[in-house]
């Protein structure tokens, strides 16, 4: 049988299976971005920080130019090549655990100092990768293995918004919250990301986009109840939207 | 050019760097250390470069990495308890074999100690000091010169080798004061690092620097690389040797104690004592061979330091089998003078006094 390719995908994203569970969406977030990358025609001045979580391997699905770095120190770490190379577009990938917890003092000030870089954050709301632990973003009575009652308030506090202490830096010139649950919203996310970039290589300052995703795998649920649960769960708590454009403001 | 100029150890670190072609500097504000940001917070942007004071140590050797992915010469520099933060960036920078500049003007320990010279960070500097089975190249300068001359060629073995080096001091040698003849070095950047360098994939595949190897058999082969590559480290050996030739007794010092143990040495030798030294200027790799020659025509052996006793284990690793090391620490807190070497040197040497 003939094989009929039904959709293009850009060039920089590897023609290959990933290691990701079923319904997971990191797959989308990562195409988003080789998709963002592609249509500002900047892949080749690219530059990617990885981060450790599920998505360590992001350097084999992007054909980009990639650093690998330790825990939470992304950010740190593109400060460092954006320095070093400011010419060069520089994002970050990285999970909640990554980021909202043993990463917070990079990423805060990363955005605070307005480092012409672009951080791409998914938020599932759990380790993924070490086994489905309680995340700073895990909701308030979810269980997970190490939370098996569900996240207290009283005992672990509530789960973290980042977008929102994102927006509220000096250095952030943008900051937006998306899914990509609903043909709509990977739209919205699409733009978004896109935007980030954008953003980045006009130098107006640092850039945040916040994309809600689903982990089936450890919130033991099937793909499509995965999927029901951004909406139904997890965009209630963490609203979709922007947080700051400085554009936007400048404009008015 | 050669003009000579008075310099503090640490403001001839700072220099050196400038004047090697450092293009980014990443720091987080630490006694007694502090004279090399701010000294650089000024001079680095004149010279077109980037200072950024970092939110922390870890962010800061992490900022390193980053910028040495990039292939540009970059240095951060911290005394202990900072150093302690940077450990966890060295071993990635080891294990993604990036190189760059790591100074720690060592202070008292443990904890956060005092702000007083120290040479208790001697393991942790030679044993790579964070996770994993990896090797600094160390460098410890005795002199404001040597500090400086250090600073410079810790930028070329970093490229050479692809690896952090760190130049090692301490509270003595940073705030000491000392002429110093200032150069230019032959080499100022690295145009090899563009064949492995991050720089955006034009017409070539992404490149990828990691320390993650997963598949069966990848870390043992990246474990072998770097075991050849610490045994190359060896051609990098330097010691100073004084009064060796016909000495009975050889102290074994480095670092600003190797200095002041000299001036007692000396003055030894002029009161008719058969002793000399040894200062190894290479901590990683270490002088083995030379201690090892030196033993086996039956030198006896006092290793002197500033600390309760690291160093002394390689010395007795070196001339195991045929000798051994005896041992006097200089506790930290407290600043030695070359009388406070005498009476031990004079014990080792059975004399009386
Ligand atoms: C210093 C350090 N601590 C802990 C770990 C173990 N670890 C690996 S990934 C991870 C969490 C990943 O979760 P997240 O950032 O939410 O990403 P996800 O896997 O969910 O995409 C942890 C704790 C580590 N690699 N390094
Ligand atoms: S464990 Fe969760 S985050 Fe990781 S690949 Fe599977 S579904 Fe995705």
């Amino acid at each position: 049988m003939q094989e009929i390719r039904v959709t293009n995908y850009p060039e920089v994203l590897v023609d290959r299976p990933t290691h990701y569970c079923p319904g997971c969406q990191h797959g989308i977030a990562h195409r988003l971005v080789a998709e963002a990358l592609t249509d500002l025609g900047v892949v080749d001045k690219t530059i990617a920080v990885s981060s450790i979580g599920c998505s360590v391997f992001l350097y084999n699905y992007l054909n980009l130019d990639t650093v690998e770095a330790p825990h939470g120190r992304a950010p740190a770490v593109a400060t460092g090549v954006k320095r070093a190379r400011p010419d060069a577009v520089v994002f970050t990938y990285q999970g909640d655990g990554d980021l909202a917890s043993i990463g917070m003092a990079e990423i805060m000030h990363c955005a605070n100092r307005g480092e012409r870089v672009t951080v791409i954050f998914v938020n599932n709301t759990v380790y993924g990768m070490t086994g489905g632990q309680m995340a700073p973003t895990t909701l308030v009575g979810q269980k997970t293995t190490t939370c098996p009652g569900g996240r207290c308030l009283e005992r672990e506090g509530a789960p973290i918004r980042m977008s929102e202490i994102i927006a509220s830096l000096g250095g952030t010139a943008y900051c937006e919250r998306v899914a990509v649950n609903t043909v709509k919203n990977v739209l919205g996310a699409k733009k978004a990301i896109r935007k980030a970039f954008q953003y980045q290589l006009d130098g107006k300052g640092f850039s945040f986009v916040e994309v809600l995703s689903t982990c089936p795998t450890n919130w033991r649920m099937t793909p499509v109840a995965a999927n029901e649960r951004v909406a139904s769960e997890m965009i209630p708590y963490f609203p979709l939207g922007t947080f700051k454009d400085i554009a936007a403001t400048e404009g008015a | 050019m050669s003009e000579r100029v008075f310099l503090k150890g640490n403001e001839a670190i700072a220099r050196a760097a400038l004047a090697a072609g450092m293009r980014c500097y990443f720091g987080y504000p630490i006694t007694p250390q502090n004279d090399i940001p701010e000294l650089l917070s000024a001079e680095l942007p004149k010279a077109g470069g980037e200072f950024v004071q970092a939110e922390s140590e870890v962010a800061a050797a992490n900022m390193l990495l980053g910028a040495a992915a990039c292939g540009v010469r970059a240095m951060t520099t911290s005394s202990s308890p900072g150093i302690s933060l940077m450990q966890e960036a060295i071993s990635y920078m080891a294990g993604s074999e990036l190189p760059g500049v790591i100074v720690n003007m060592n202070r008292g320990g443990p904890g956060l100690g005092d702000i007083g010279p120290s040479q208790g960070d001697y393991y942790q500097a030679t044993r790579g000091g964070g996770h994993g089975d990896y090797r600094t190249l160390v460098l410890a300068p005795g002199t404001v010169q040597e500090a400086y001359d250090l600073t410079m060629l810790a930028f070329d073995l970093a490229f050479h080798y692809r690896n952090p080096v760190m130049v090692l001091g301490d509270a003595i040698l940073g705030q000491m004061k000392e002429p110093v003849t200032p150069h230019t070095p032959a080499r100022t950047a690295d145009p090899e690092a563009a064949s492995w360098c991050l720089q955006g994939a034009v017409g070539r595949p992404g490149r990828i620097i990691k320390s993650l190897f997963l598949e069966d058999g990848a870390l043992a082969g990246q474990n072998t690389r770097l075991a050849a590559k610490y045994q190359a480290m060896e051609a990098e050996v330097r010691a100073e040797q004084f009064l060796v030739e016909d000495a009975e007794l050889v102290v074994v010092a480095y670092g600003s104690i190797g200095r002041i143990a000299k001036s007692t040495v000396r003055k030894l030798r002029n009161a008719g004592h058969k002793v000399g030294l040894v200062r190894p200027i290479t901590l990683f790799p270490f002088p083995s061979a030379m201690l090892r020659a030196l033993a086996d025509q039956g030198k006896r052996f006092l290793t002197l330091e500033h600390n309760l006793g690291q160093m002394v284990d390689d010395v007795r690793l070196a001339i195991r089998t045929v000798a051994d090391s005896a041992f006097h620490g200089h506790l930290p807190g407290n600043l030695p003078t070359p009388n406070d070497f005498e009476a031990p040197i004079l014990t080792a040497l059975g004399a009386d006094h």
